[in-house]
């Protein structure tokens, strides 16, 4: 995972509230067996509409995404978070996130800053006003700053340091692999056990 | 000594499986008990643990099963759509690679996750289940902490038997009283979900709790627990007792002899204690309750079957106002239109929320001996392959049959339409399901969530109904 620190690219308003997953990425994309080249299939239902932002000209090659709240809802699929970090998205800012594309998110490099409802506002009339601006994520400073206004966006402190280190998750607890041998020899007897099968 | 603090279920569980404290705002780290793995969230999993040269920590407590892409019919046929037949053919070899339990398309231990699990008795209270499957909060009917997750974290869990997990809040879903006849788990869940929205139980692992939880069947607790997620909720659960034990009992991969005994006495001590705090309390009243069906593209817009569908303009806060504007322009309602007067094309009995012996059950009780509404195509999907031969064995097939229903092979099937199940364009179901996002059974097409009692009623009638709506048979 590369290392995060600020990214400057052109801004996105996405002017709805509950986008789940199905709506990110429909299920019939992910027969895939791959990681990677799911750009096509981001919002591919509503990428039919002309008037979708998307498939506005200045939005084409959109980098951070502002969205309304309950970003991310439904399906655990991670390929949402692929499809919109293979477009070419780096960040979404949305007043609200579900919990398991939020983890995802974090696990795969994609920041999700969380911001208030007003500011959400806000930064989407700006973007409006002059479609195509670019805008500034700094994760050290947890500020998106576009034209003249900046707001300050929530994220755990912990995704935030793993962000911004580049680092990877099993790496990490495999560091604690002797404190899961130890948890290991203390298991009742009576947990379930797959192997061998029994039917 | 100091009294212990009072906890919570979800609180003790997470205790016990405390592999590392995490300091510092760092994530606790916690053990996995049991793994579910299913073709499509995890190809990439595999080709991580590959990558870097990792092996699966605990293949005994790692479990495969084919549900998303299998298809219903001529399952002894190679899979038609290549996509899927790779996708599967992926799990296959993966599982043989790194010696993974898997139940392939055709074995009577095949279904989808979420019912094989608990089928073969490896679903237990006080344990950790993990699934890159949203639903995996069904096994939080047993009293088990149950989490969907990504495929990064099927690959960490695959590698470590561990997670890193930040801490939860705790809600309390109270559902008090006595369901009236017609009215089931379904319809609870669904009035919870539209009482705190989809965004509310962000955050917080749901408890269900009261006596109309209480008097239900397992097979209703994992309705409600199914659809915990549909709330935002991590995950969702009930407290084990007497109920719980009866089912898991003699099942396949049940404790057996002093086991059992001493997982009988540990699972009884896995409540919430008296003095524990909620961070969240929700009360629902089940002696009022109806049928409960949704009009829009969230599981959270729904209405009792008595209502009407809402104006847009009965909402207030404008993000909601603006969404149900949305849904129902795409499900191409009106509002003011009665619920019971919307024609439905397609029932779609099946998925890890009702698919189960009891759902199947219950529908072929109503329909039996009446007569399929002509615009309707009826689909049942029996959850695994002992479902569907269990209600062979019972002659349910044969009263979906004489109806006019489809009698089909187990999977998820048209919940999502991965494999061919799907609607076509502007098709309206009926669907005891628990997703109606826009194009989520099919491009363009539109869902109404149901019970598996309404979802048959409907069947009769042509247009949303209630059992009660079908007067004497």
């Amino acid at each position: 995972m590369d290392k995060f620190t600020t990214f400057t690219g052109v801004a996105v308003p996405l002017r709805r509230s509950n986008v789940d997953t199905d709506q990110i990425i429909p299920a019939v994309y992910l027969k895939r067996i791959t990681k990677s080249g799911f750009e096509d299939a981001l919002f591919a239902s509503w990428r039919n509409d002309p008037e979708f932002v998307l498939n506005q000209e200045p939005y084409k090659n959109g980098q951070v995404l502002v969205a309304g709240p309950d970003f991310g809802t439904g399906s655990s699929r991670e390929h949402a978070v692929w499809a919109l970090r293979d477009y070419g998205f780096k960040v979404v800012l949305s007043p609200k996130f579900a919990d398991i594309f939020r983890g995802n998110s974090g696990k795969q490099g994609l920041v999700t800053g969380q911001i208030s409802e007003a500011d959400t506002e806000r930064l989407w009339q700006v973007i409006e006003a002059k479609p195509g601006i670019q805008i500034t994520v700094d994760l050290t400073k947890r500020l998106a700053t576009v034209g003249d206004i900046s707001v300050s966006f929530e994220i755990d402190e912990y995704t935030r340091w793993r962000l911004m280190e580049g680092l990877d998750d099993i790496a990490l607890t495999l560091k604690n692999e002797s404190a899961i041998d130890e948890f290991e020899k203390s298991r009742p007897a009576w947990t379930p056990k797959t192997l061998p099968a029994r039917n | 000594m100091m009294a212990e603090k009072p906890l919570t279920l979800a609180e003790k569980i997470w205790r016990d499986h405390l592999v590392v404290k995490g300091e510092s705002g760092a994530p606790d780290l916690l053990y996995i008990d049991l793994h579910l793995v299913h073709e499509v969230t995890s190809p990439q999993a595999f080709d991580g643990l590959r990558l870097a040269g990792r092996k699966v920590r605990r293949p005994d407590l790692t479990i495969a099963t084919e549900d998303h892409n299998t298809p219903t019919i001529d399952i002894d046929k190679p899979i038609a759509d290549p996509t899927s037949r790779t996708q599967i053919e992926a799990l296959r070899h993966n599982a043989r690679e790194f010696g993974i339990r898997i139940h392939s398309l055709g074995d009577i231990d095949q279904g989808i996750v979420h019912v094989v699990g608990p089928q073969l008795g490896l679903t237990m209270p006080g344990i950790t289940v993990v699934c890159g499957d949203s639903h995996t909060s069904t096994h939080g009917a047993f009293g088990a902490l149950a989490m969907g997750i990504g495929t990064s974290e099927v690959e960490h869990v695959l590698a470590t038997q561990t997670l890193p997990l930040n801490p939860f809040r705790t809600m309390a879903i109270n559902v008090e009283g006595k369901l009236r006849e017609g009215v089931t788990a379904k319809d609870i869940i669904l009035a919870v979900i539209a009482k705190i929205g989809t965004g509310g139980g962000q955050g917080y692992v749901l408890e269900y709790r009261g006596s109309a939880i209480r008097s239900l069947s397992m097979e209703a607790r994992m309705t409600i627990c199914n659809m915990s997620i549909e709330a935002g909720a991590r995950a969702g659960l009930v407290a084990p007792d007497e109920t719980t034990f009866a089912y898991l009992k003699g099942r396949p991969h049940a404790p057996v002899g002093a086991d059992w005994d001493e997982a009988v006495e540990y699972w009884k001590s896995l409540v919430t204690d008296d003095d524990a705090k909620f961070d969240a309390e929700v009360f629902l009243d089940a002696n009022t309750l109806e049928p409960f069906v949704t009009w829009g593209t969230n599981p959270g817009q729904g209405v009792s079957l008595n209502d009407s569908v809402p104006s847009p303009e009965s909402f207030t806060d404008p993000n909601e106002k603006a969404a149900a504007e949305r849904a129902l322009e795409y499900m191409a309602l009106t509002p003011g239109t009665k619920m019971k007067d919307i024609r439905v094309d397609t029932v779609f009995l099946g998925s890890c929320t009702n698919s189960r012996i009891e759902d199947l059950r219950a529908a072929a009780a109503i329909i039996k001996g009446r007569k399929k509404a002509d615009n309707i195509r009826m689909m049942v999907v029996p959850g695994s392959a002992r479902v569907r031969l269990q209600a062979e064995q019972e002659g349910l097939d044969q009263i979906f049959k004489d109806f006019g229903a489809e009698w089909r092979f187990a999977g998820c099937s048209m919940c999502l339409g991965m494999n061919p199940d799907q609607l076509a364009p502007g098709e309206r179901a009926a669907s005891t399901s628990n997703r109606n996002f826009e194009g989520r059974q099919g491009k363009g097409a539109r869902t109404h969530l149901v019970s598996p009692l309404v979802a048959a009623a409907t069947a009769v009638r042509g247009t949303l109904s209630a059992p009660s709506d079908l007067g004497e048979n």
